[in-house]
């Protein structure tokens, strides 16, 4: 730069700035600068942005419509499924209590059955048994009063007769 | 720019910088010479294009980086014209953003190492100013006729008050493409010549160290002074033009 200083030997006194040949100059160049550029501005780059800045506003407004839309439509499917759950659980229920019932049902008609069986067999057997008991007892007579027979036979032959063992026997089993 | 001069001593050119000289041979600077100063404002209208019409060429929906921030200063200058302006301002939105973009892209492109800066040149920002100054005085007249003069009329102060205040407030409104254009030039030059000062004493071998880290610590501030000077201009704009469109306080 120092090299130049003799091309500049009238402004070294003072500032450039205030050097008022060079004014014409730049304001000529100015002038034409600022032109330049409003035109450029005004014709080409601000239109540009504004559209692309609308555009974008556009986009974003549509998407945030769009992700609303898409969140009722969640809502509305949590919904749905909420009732869909809540329908099934609660048909399982009744599903339930019915098969529970029908079950008790089953169980009493069989309990009841079971018992008028048992019942039956216990009254059966009873007779068996009054039976088998009659027949014991029967039995029983007739084995003592032949016991008798023969140890009175034994002891004192022909000393009583037979009748009168048989009403001694039959008396002392009573007693 | 400095050189141990013969003596041992250093000579200081810190305003060279500044001289618009031709940039194809010859002295002379006529009004139609191609000269530094235009080659950094054509280099600045290259800049836009670059930033503003070939950085949003592909419109995308999700921009590139340089798409963005191509979006940030149209959104940035946009909105503040709205703020302060209201929306009858947004019509003079076009002429604002390209004071703003060839003030903030001159200024960061005269922050390249031997780059020229227009914006350092009164001669530039004063035309910048009155430009504003002009536009906004001929838009409050046309807008509100005689009403506009009522922006001196401040109605809400004492009667007995009002012409004093009213003188106050012409002068302000005249001073105003004053401290417009000086404030905008008187930055840039500032910061770029105490620049230069550092740079002269790095010729010092003992002082190098410590004047290259103010070059860097001027040079930060700088760009942060760009980039407030350019907003600080185009909000400035946007108050005067609000007086224009509601001249009443």
């Amino acid at each position: 730069m120092a090299t130049e200083t003799h091309g500049g030997e009238a402004e070294s006194a003072g500032m450039p700035q205030l050097d008022f040949s060079t004014f014409d100059n730049q304001i000529f160049w100015l002038v034409v600068t600022l032109v330049v550029i409003y035109f450029i501005l005004s014709r080409i780059a601000l239109p540009r942005i504004a559209s692309v800045l609308s555009e974008r506003q556009g986009t974003i407004t549509n998407d945030i419509a769009a992700a609303e839309d898409l969140k009722q439509r969640a809502v509305a499917a949590e919904e749905a499924y909420d009732k869909a759950l809540a329908d099934a659980r609660s048909e399982a229920n009744k599903i339930v209590a019915d098969a529970k019932a029908e079950i008790q049902s089953d169980l009493e008609k069989a309990m009841a059955e079971a018992d008028a069986e048992i019942a039956a067999k216990s009254a059966e057997s009873e007779k068996a048994i009054a039976e088998i008991r009659e027949s014991a007892k029967d039995n029983a007579a007739e084995v003592a009063r032949d016991i008798a027979k023969d140890i009175v036979a034994a002891i004192a032959p022909g000393s009583i007769d037979a009748k009168s063992v048989t009403a001694a026997v039959n008396a002392k089993m009573k007693g | 720019m400095a050189e141990p001069a013969e003596d041992g001593g250093l000579v200081f050119h810190p305003m060279d910088q500044f001289i618009v000289k031709p940039l194809f041979g010859g002295t002379e600077v006529g009004m139609f010479t191609i000269t530094n100063s235009t080659l950094w404002m054509a280099i600045t209208v290259l800049c836009i294009i670059g930033l503003l019409v070939l950085g949003t060429r592909r419109r995308q929906i999700i921009p590139t980086r340089m798409q963005s921030i191509g979006e940030l200063a149209y959104g940035f200058i946009y909105k503040m014209v709205e703020d302060v302006t209201g929306k009858e301002g947004l019509k003079y939105f076009p002429y604002i953003m390209t004071l703003f973009m060839f003030i903030v892209c001159a200024n960061f492109a005269g922050l390249l190492p031997t780059a020229f800066t227009p914006t350092s040149h009164i001669a530039v920002t004063g035309v910048l100013a009155m430009g504003v100054f002009l536009t906004v005085t001929v838009l409050g007249f046309v807008k509100n006729g005689a009403g506009f003069l009522g922006l001196f009329w401040v109605s809400s102060a004492p009667l007995a008050l009002r012409p004093v205040l009213a003188i106050i407030e012409i002068i302000s409104y005249f001073v105003r493409p004053v401290s417009h254009s000086i404030r905008l030039a008187g930055n840039m030059m500032a910061g770029h010549a105490v620049i230069k000062v550092f740079a002269g004493f790095a010729a010092i071998t003992a002082i190098a160290p410590l004047s290259i880290l103010a070059i860097t610590a001027m040079y930060g501030l700088e760009i942060l002074v760009s980039f407030i000077q350019a907003y600080v201009f185009t909000i400035l704009t946007c108050v005067y033009l609000k007086d224009a469109l509601h001249p009443h306080h």
